[in-house]
């Protein structure tokens, strides 16, 4: 290990006499955090792509009737917006925090392999394209859901390829991210930092990483084995050549449930480390916040079938998967009372970081209790399929991963700009962001629960005023992103300049050096006591 | 949650609410057997089955709400009160291992209860054992097909299409189809021939489907079964008194996926027992002699018929298809090529395409589609005219 150490710091001092200007800093990056940069830049630019495709969807849905889509293409945009934003924005942002954050917070001069670490962000760009570009191919893009499910994704055109390969390119990207993520970590950390002693994002991100390395290679085989079905003869997931379409649900899942957690547990980490600090109080029970995310993990792989719970499962089945999905509320409740047992008796304010991680507890709190109401397997087949999921897993997945990469975005950009964000801007940004999501999602619960079925192009008349609401609230949170885009920018043309701890009361190595944090930090590793 | 809130208030809330932005749904009426106005709450139950979900739901939204109530009290107060500005002084405590094990417990010992509580719906739900009627359920790209196997009205087959037509879906190619569907409460919700079954008999749905997955769905009945190509699924209900319950396909199934709805109509007894009679007198009318010789110009009407119920949602009214996605018929290679090559796509479909096979239509109506793609569009095929023997002939 001290092998790997010593030839980094040979490596450092290459570059701090000669690192490349232009485009070759960033094409040739090997920095933690010009690659980092480059992550979070990639995912913002994909959650506007996606975030096109949902504002045209809504605007079909505005009204009932076909107005400005057909349901073919309605059908596109709904599966490219759940494929863009999961794949190209949620996930890549968090490596970018970890590209950024986990260097700085464990004492490690860079990331362990750091050309590797420039490969997995360099695939993501072609990816992007692949996906963007299947718009344009005979037939369009795919149309078979996020979920691309077989046989209707054996049906689809070259699109569905040119989304396999993006697929597959992208899992390869997050292997190699988690894989260097996993050894940085374990091997990096300064003298002194046992794993009790690492930070909670550091704890969420090492178990990400496991769960990432662990499930992206099943997808990889779902997909390969549909591209076969495709084109080569193959029956899989064909009932006529012996196999079976649920078994790609089953396989889809496997991957797809330890995915939620993946785009979640990174956001627990972040505001695990934003209410302490504005708190100025410690986290309340640490080691139980580490355990609780190590069996978030652990259940995670247990619980696919409640995706599944209409498909026909034997009833022990359905007992078995409801069961297992509902013992996730313990390790969820753990952490929320957590958070609130840290903000009991500090010493708050409310700067955009805090703001946005209260608006994450207190919003992610409704996804999660839905999620209990969906747990049940009598209830979710009442309910599956319908709006109520699609309001369900916005709120953990925009209220809860998006809302904590503001909050974690805000937290750090002064250390990562050296300029301080402009807070009333942060607030307008925040309240905005807070009262339109809700405008948006909240009524598709009642939607869900009056019965309207998610993925339709066109609904009957009664449920018109509630997607009326809900498309207005839609534009309207997309159009309040922009406010945070213009906060960035902001910041890194200028400001007040930022402190090394800005924040005062933050704690962890990050705070130690200099903001904006110099080209390369910790050459020499601080002694952690 | 219907209590807290005046159903009316809301109501006209929720419609203000939209008004601001649009002016539909004023004139909009509930459906009959379907969504009410701005519905914002599970489908009133027509059945135990969907009683249990209703209970189960009530249930588990109140314990949410009070735990939500109880956690965000707390958050809430200390926000208020353990702040900075009101000169708050932090606290140094952590870590309690009492107070982290009652936490744990008490979720653990809630989540058991809600647990034990909805165990009784799963097992009933799944209980498909001694119905009174069995009926076969297809899902098909993009309608459904019933088939009763065991009951009465055993040997009863149809399949059934959405009824509203296209005037009033599509806005772009229909300017006034907006004045036409606010003037029709059960828009995209109805179809040509229902599910028809007896009230207050147990009804054993076996669902599968013919090309791709989709979901049988009927909120007031609690039933949503996946329907599984090449599988056959299992599932239960009981309409307990005569009505209209409308569903809709709940799983992805391409293009159409909106426009395949549910419609099960429960008769009494005496009712039921005539529609019985009616229908197998009409099956057995429509049923045609397929050695019958047909002129060129009846069996392509016919066939404009088959192709409106069946191909026209891919190949389109004009034949022209949707370039890139479903082949033109206008000039196509199969359509002008030889006859039996068009019999045998429409018999066994083509693989890896969404073009199924046709072989569930009879042999009079697929040679009646198969010569009026022949003639239609100014296609000018050779064998012209297909008899249904040719077709009978090819099966074999």
């Amino acid at each position: 290990m001290s092998a790997v150490i010593g030839q980094h710091d040979d490596h450092a001092h290459d570059h701090a006499h000669d690192h490349p200007t232009g485009w070759r800093r960033w094409l040739y990056a090997t920095n933690h955090k010009d690659i980092g940069t480059m992550y979070l830049w990639f995912s913002f630019t994909m959650l506007m792509v996606g975030g096109l495709n949902a504002l045209l969807l809504r605007t079909e849905l505005f009204q009932p009737g076909l107005q400005i889509v057909s349901p073919e293409f309605f059908n596109q945009l709904t599966t490219m917006h759940g494929l863009i934003m999961v794949f190209g924005a949620i996930m890549p942002a968090f490596v970018g925090f970890a590209n950024w954050q986990i260097p700085l917070m464990i004492g490690a001069s860079d990331m362990a392999f750091a050309r590797m670490n420039n490969f997995s962000f360099w695939l993501l760009p072609p990816a992007a394209l692949l996906l963007v570009a299947s718009y344009f191919v005979p037939g369009g893009a795919t149309a078979a859901g996020w979920t691309i499910y077989a046989p209707l994704s054996v049906q689809m055109g070259p699109g569905m390829d040119l989304a396999i390969f993006a697929l597959h390119i992208m899992g390869a990207s997050s292997i190699m991210g988690s894989i260097n993520i996993v050894t940085t970590i374990l091997n990096m950390r300064a003298p002194g930092m046992t794993l009790m002693k690492m930070p909670l994002f550091v704890w969420t991100w090492l178990i990400t990483a496991y769960l990432l390395i662990a499930v992206m290679p099943v997808l990889a085989g779902a997909i390969t084995m549909l591209l076969t079905d495709r084109h080569f003869g193959t029956s899989f997931f064909n009932a006529g050549g012996g196999g079976d379409p649920v078994m790609f649900q089953h396989i889809f899942w496997f991957f797809g449930h330890p995915e939620v957690y993946i785009m979640i547990l990174p956001a627990f980490g972040i505001v695990s480390e934003i209410i302490p600090t504005f708190a100025r109080k410690r986290l309340f029970g640490y080691s139980s916040m580490v355990y609780a995310t190590a069996s978030i993990a652990i259940l995670s792989f247990i619980v696919w079938a409640h995706h599944m719970f209409t498909t026909g499962m034997p009833v022990t089945g359905q007992l078995f998967f409801m069961y297992a999905t509902m013992l996730i509320a313990v390790p969820t409740g753990v952490k929320i009372f957590n958070w609130v047992a840290t903000m009991w008796r500090g010493s708050m304010t409310f700067e955009t970081p805090m703001l946005f991680a209260i608006g994450f507890i207190f919003v992610f709190t409704m996804g999660g209790l839905t999620g209990i109401i969906l747990s049940v397997a009598p209830l979710d087949i009442a309910l599956h399929d319908t709006y109520y999921v699609v309001a369900h897993f916005h709120y953990v997945l925009v209220a809860g991963s998006l809302y904590a990469l503001f909050a974690g975005t805000y937290y750090w950009l002064p250390k990562w700009t050296g300029h301080m964000y402009d807070e009333r801007l942060g607030k307008w940004h925040f309240w905005m962001s807070l009262v339109s999501f809700n405008l948006t999602f909240f009524p598709m619960h009642f939607l869900g629960l009056a019965g309207m079925p998610r993925r339709y192009a066109d609904y009957p008349m009664q449920f018109a005023d509630f997607n009326a609401i809900v498309t207005v609230g839609a534009f309207w949170f997309g159009l309040s992103q922009l406010i945070f885009l213009w906060v960035v920018i902001k910041c890194i043309r200028g400001g007040e300049k930022a402190a090394d701890n800005p924040w005062g009361a933050a704690d962890g190595l990050e705070w130690t050096i200099p903001s904006p944090a110099p080209f390369h930090t910790f050459e020499t590793p601080p002694v952690v006591k | 949650m219907a209590d807290i809130l005046k159903k009316g208030a809301f109501r006209s809330a929720v419609a203000a609410l939209a008004c601001m932005t649009t002016s539909v749904a004023w004139a909009v009426k509930d459906m009959p057997g379907g969504p009410t106005v701005n519905q914002w709450n599970l489908a009133e139950p027509a059945n135990a089955i969907a009683r249990g979900q209703h209970w189960l739901h009530e249930m588990l939204m109140w314990v949410c709400v009070l735990i939500f109530i109880g956690v965000f009290a707390v958050m809430f107060y200390s926000i208020w009160a353990h702040r900075k500005s009101r000169g708050a002084k932090s606290a140094d405590f952590h870590e309690s291992t009492t107070v982290e094990i009652v936490w744990t417990v008490v979720p653990f010992i809630i989540v058991v209860g809600l647990g034990i509580a909805a165990t009784g719906e799963v097992i009933a739900q799944k209980d498909t054992s001694n119905p009174d009627l069995t009926v076969k359920v297809t899902g098909y790209q993009w309608k459904w097909g019933y088939d009763y196997l065991k009951g009465e009205g055993e040997g009863i087959a149809f399949l059934s299409n959405l009824a509203t037509p296209r005037e009033q879906i599509e806005d772009r190619n229909y300017p006034d189809a907006k004045s036409k569907r606010e003037a029709n409460p059960t828009y995209l919700m109805e179809v040509d021939q229902p599910l028809v079954v007896p009230a207050d008999k147990k009804v054993r749905l076996v669902i599968t489907a013919n090309d791709v997955i989709h979901s049988y769905y009927v909120p007031r009945l609690g039933i949503k079964q996946d329907a599984i190509p090449g599988f056959i699924r299992d599932s239960w209900f009981r309409a307990d008194k005569p009505g209209i319950y409308r569903g809709a396909c709940t799983e992805l199934c391409g293009k159409d996926h909106a426009f395949m709805p549910i419609v099960v109509e429960a008769k009494s007894d005496a009712d039921y027992k005539k529609w019985v009679e009616e229908k197998k007198k009409e099956m057995l009318a429509w049923a045609d002699d397929p050695n019958k010789e047909w002129a060129l110009a009846d069996l392509s009407a016919r066939g404009e018929k088959v192709y409106a119920a069946n191909c026209v949602a891919c190949h389109q009214a004009s034949g022209k298809g949707v370039p890139g996605a479903f082949p033109a018929l206008e000039g196509s290679k199969v359509v002008l090529g030889k006859r039996d090559d068009h019999i045998a796509i429409m018999l066994n479909g083509k693989a890896g395409s969404a073009m199924a096979s046709f072989k569930g239509l009879s042999d009079t109506e697929l040679a009646a589609v198969i010569t009026y793609a022949r003639n239609a569009w100014g296609n000018k095929a050779e064998d012209n005219l297909v008899q249904p023997q040719a077709v009978k002939a090819a099966r074999k």
